[in-house]
């Protein structure tokens, strides 16, 4: 580390603790939700804003100490937050795959599919009898 | 002065990023089905690339920002990979 203006100090000592925080309360929620559905959107917490704050800080730390502008952090930021959503659909929709072709939970059925024929009640009635 | 806020600011910044890596860990072990495990996967692979960007700031290099980029990439490329493998059972048709 090289000597900053403390300002800039601050400034980047807030933004990477911010962004660890928002990191770590992430992968905790990730961590701790009950089902797969609720725990797809928790580590989006890590790759969008703990991103965005700790490329920050690198940026505004790399620019005052090497006394030009360094922005290729922006080269992280826009990979990651391109990615992620693809990634988080592409596993979601596997996982939905995977659970309807097995019946297990109350997942959502296909489009056009949702429309479930009741038998009739005294139909129902006679088959439990039997 | 500067020097002592950047220290203190960063190993809390270092601390919180290895207990996010701990929780993705947790969930990759514990996780009840592939898909758990696959997320938690891509979770510990942002909080490292994180940590490293740290890192970077730390010591002031510039290495370890290509290296941060690679593991983003690294990480998208397995995630699509493993994601294809659970619903269609191979990974290049």
């Amino acid at each position: 580390m090289s000597e900053v203006p403390v300002w800039v100090a601050v400034v980047v000592g807030a933004l990477s603790v911010l962004g660890g925080l928002f990191t770590f309360l992430g992968c905790l929620g990730m961590a701790r939700f009950n089902s797969f559905y609720a725990r797809v959107h928790a580590p989006t917490l890590g790759t969008s804003m703990g991103c965005i704050t700790i490329s920050l800080a690198s940026a505004i730390y790399f620019t005052v100490s090497g006394q030009r502008p360094a922005v290729h952090e922006v080269l992280i930021l826009m990979f990651v937050s391109v990615t992620t959503p693809v990634t988080l659909m592409l596993l979601a929709r596997a996982a939905l795959y995977r659970d309807r072709s097995e019946h297990n939970g109350d997942v959502p059925n296909e489009v056009g599919q949702d429309v479930v024929v009741q038998p009739a009640p005294e139909q129902a009635l006679g088959r439990s009898a039997s | 002065m500067s020097i002592a806020i950047l220290h203190w600011c960063l190993l809390v910044g270092h601390l919180l990023t290895g207990l996010a890596m701990l929780a993705a860990t947790y969930r990759m072990v514990r996780g009840p089905r592939a898909q758990d495990r696959i997320l938690a996967l891509d979770a510990f692979y942002v909080a490292a690339m994180l940590m490293l960007i740290l890192f970077g700031i730390r010591v002031g290099s510039n290495i370890y920002f290509e290296v941060a980029l690679l593991i983003g990439v690294l990480s998208f490329v397995g995630t699509v990979a493993l994601a294809k493998f659970l619903m269609r059972g191979e990974v290049i048709e």
